[in-house]
């Protein structure tokens, strides 16, 4: 998602006490309806979250994550090779990814004249990226990085497009981190000698992690959960080992569970309810560590 | 900075208290970096047109641009090829018309009852359980759509037949649902930015919380609200995972969700999964096809920047 937020929205006046004398029943009717509409979302996802759960119940045990995929067998494939793989790319997307962001971030928050044409490019460019459809990326990799580079379809390809891809999520939620760090705390620093750096490095980005660390976690959560790009990249489906480095070929999760759906018979179907279990486990656990990150250490100024 | 004390620098004696005494080499290459660090985005979008233009160049250099644009029928991945992009253009537009169908009047429904009639308390519970929406992985979405809403279309089927095994219903519905957040949360952005004057002076005017919100605060944050919905367009015509498991893989011209067929990303997922050759002619296709679809999200992810600008502007 685009519109992460890290810091919390400022409190709204309460709610006021001088609505009319009359009774109105349009009033209650359009409550209960747009009560409804957010219900709608609710419902569906409790919906969707049971369904899974209860279509992966058969196959919700150890063989998921000590076997490897197997076409003909499917009571005895697994998704071992799978798991490991969305480590081996999630970890160098965040080795790739987090410094960037978080430089560029600084680069826009602290030093870019917000007046000159090419700091406003930039800015618009970041807003235009955070929206470009995640299979153009794909096209990106497979184009730019795997064909032109000569890097083919291997766990660097696919941790550098999908690094590019969350790219604009971590330099937006940085962003509003350091934008959160009041004034007074720089010209504090400014005022003792340090330099813009010094203020920058040991002011305002210690002040500033929890945002980021939020932020970052959200936007490697999505990484997680994105398959459209790297059908592009050759994460085929039955590989039968796990990565090695970063020449290594791979597949990861959502790929895993793609190639699976598609597969006829109902056990694969089973089986791939399974690996959503694993694959969503995977994500409400970074969530909620982002909502404890949050809790924890935001401050109010 | 350790660098060693240096003589101070020989100015007019007035302002020499003022100034600084010594370059900041430091200063300066730490600023480079960072500017180099912003400059990353940019070459990604260079990147992608970069890695879209010359494969999209060669193709149109065999096919014509009038029959990619007009032509109804695409059979590009056949032995007698047919580049008539009508077919995955439809489909992908009836999908994005079934999406917004459901995540519009829902998601703003839900946005108006967050900024408007939820206590700060309630805001703080739903408005995150409305956003996990947004984290789901699409591939579970599309698995969801294939293996749960279709059945149940299926079944459940009021009039004549049913939908087809792969149709475009289900991943529309299924969509439309990914995308309520999107829309809910900007819009209530934009209607959180509306100032409490103007609620309150239709307030003192005599109104019911229901006319306030639907006639005034609605109205003053319109401009956010049609940004929220355009790119809410841009993300439906750019999911592919959803279109790719639930709508089927066969580009057909039909405007009936029930049928099965197949979206541009959806082509662009199928095409490049599979093992084609580098140098072929369906290689190229895939670029075109990627370019048609960057240039139609690219245009309507300007529409939605500006109209977000817009209303910015008038209420800070």
């Amino acid at each position: 998602m685009t519109d992460i937020r890290v810091t919390e929205p400022p409190a709204r006046a309460a709610p006021r006490k001088l609505a009319g004398p009359r009774f109105r029943p349009g009033e209650s009717v359009f409550r209960v309806l747009l009560l409804c509409c957010l219900g709608v979302g609710i419902i569906f996802l409790g919906v969707l979250l049971t369904y899974v759960l209860v279509e992966a119940w058969p196959r919700l045990d150890s063989r998921l994550w000590n076997n490897f995929p197997s076409i003909r067998r499917p009571e005895a494939a697994g998704a071992q090779s799978a798991i490991f793989g969305t480590i081996w790319v999630v970890s160098f997307t965040a080795l790739f990814c987090l410094p960037t962001g978080v430089m560029a971030a600084i680069y826009l928050e602290e030093y870019a004249d917000p007046n000159r044409w090419y700091n406003r490019l930039i800015e618009l460019n970041i807003q235009n990226l955070a929206a470009v459809p995640s299979i153009i990326y794909g096209i990106l990799g497979l184009g730019l990085l795997a064909r032109q580079l000569s890097l083919g379809t291997t766990v660097l390809t696919a941790a550098l497009t999908l690094s590019l891809l969350v790219l604009p999520v971590v330099i937006i939620a940085s962003r509003e981190a350091i934008r959160a760090v009041p004034q007074s705390i720089r010209q504090a620093s400014l005022a003792l000698g340090a330099t813009q750096w010094q203020t920058i490095r040991r002011q305002v980005l210690p002040a500033a992690v929890p945002g980021i660390a939020t932020g970052s976690i959200l936007a490697l959560s999505r990484a997680i959960g994105e398959a459209a790009p790297l059908l592009l990249l050759g994460a085929v489906t039955y590989v039968a080992f796990n990565p090695e480095g970063l020449e290594s070929a791979y597949t990861v999760l959502p790929i895993q569970i793609f190639g699976w759906i598609s597969q006829s018979r109902e056990e694969f179907h089973h089986l791939a309810a399974a690996a959503i279990v694993i694959l969503l486990a995977i994500l409400l656990l970074m969530n909620a560590a982002a909502i404890w990150l949050r809790n924890r250490f935001s401050k109010r100024w | 900075m350790s660098s060693p004390p240096r003589p101070p620098s020989v100015g007019p004696p007035g302002r020499q208290t003022l100034r600084r005494t010594r370059p900041r080499y430091g200063e300066r290459v730490i600023q480079a970096l960072l500017l180099l660090a912003a400059l990353v985005s940019v070459a990604t979008t260079a990147g992608i047109v970069i890695s879209l233009i010359p494969p999209t160049a060669e193709f149109f250099g065999r096919v014509d641009v009038g029959e990619f644009l007009a032509g109804t029928e695409w059979t590009a991945l056949f032995t007698k090829p047919r580049y008539g992009v009508l077919p995955l253009l439809g489909a992908t537009l009836l999908i994005t018309v079934i999406a917004l169908l459901v995540a519009i009047p829902v998601g703003l429904g839900a946005a108006i009852y967050l900024s408007e009639y939820a206590s700060p308390r309630v805001r703080k519970v739903l408005k995150p359980a409305l956003e996990v929406l947004a984290g789901v992985p699409t591939v579970v979405y599309g698995f969801f759509a294939l293996s749960f809403v279709t059945p149940l279309l299926q079944d459940h089927w009021p009039f004549g037949e049913g939908p087809d095994f792969n149709n475009a219903l289900s991943a529309g519905l299924v969509m439309g649902v990914m995308i309520i957040p999107t829309i809910a949360s900007l819009s209530e952005d934009a209607m959180a930015a509306v100032p409490d004057a103007l609620r309150d002076g239709a307030y003192a005017l005599g109104s019911g919380k229901r006319i306030v919100s639907v006639r005034v605060v609605v109205p003053a944050a319109l401009s956010g609200i049609v940004a929220a919905c355009v790119l809410g367009i841009s993300r439906a015509i750019g999911e592919t995972m959803i279109v790719a498991i639930a709508s089927g893989n066969r580009a057909t011209l039909s405007f009936n969700p029930l049928d099965a067929m197949q979206t541009m990303t959806g082509f662009i997922a199928q095409a490049g999964s599979g093992d084609i050759p580098v140098q072929s002619f369906e290689y190229k296709t895939i670029f075109a096809v990627g370019a048609l679809l960057f240039v139609i999200t690219f245009v309507m992810n300007m529409i939605s920047i500006r109209l977000v600008r817009k209303y910015r502007e008038v209420y800070e």
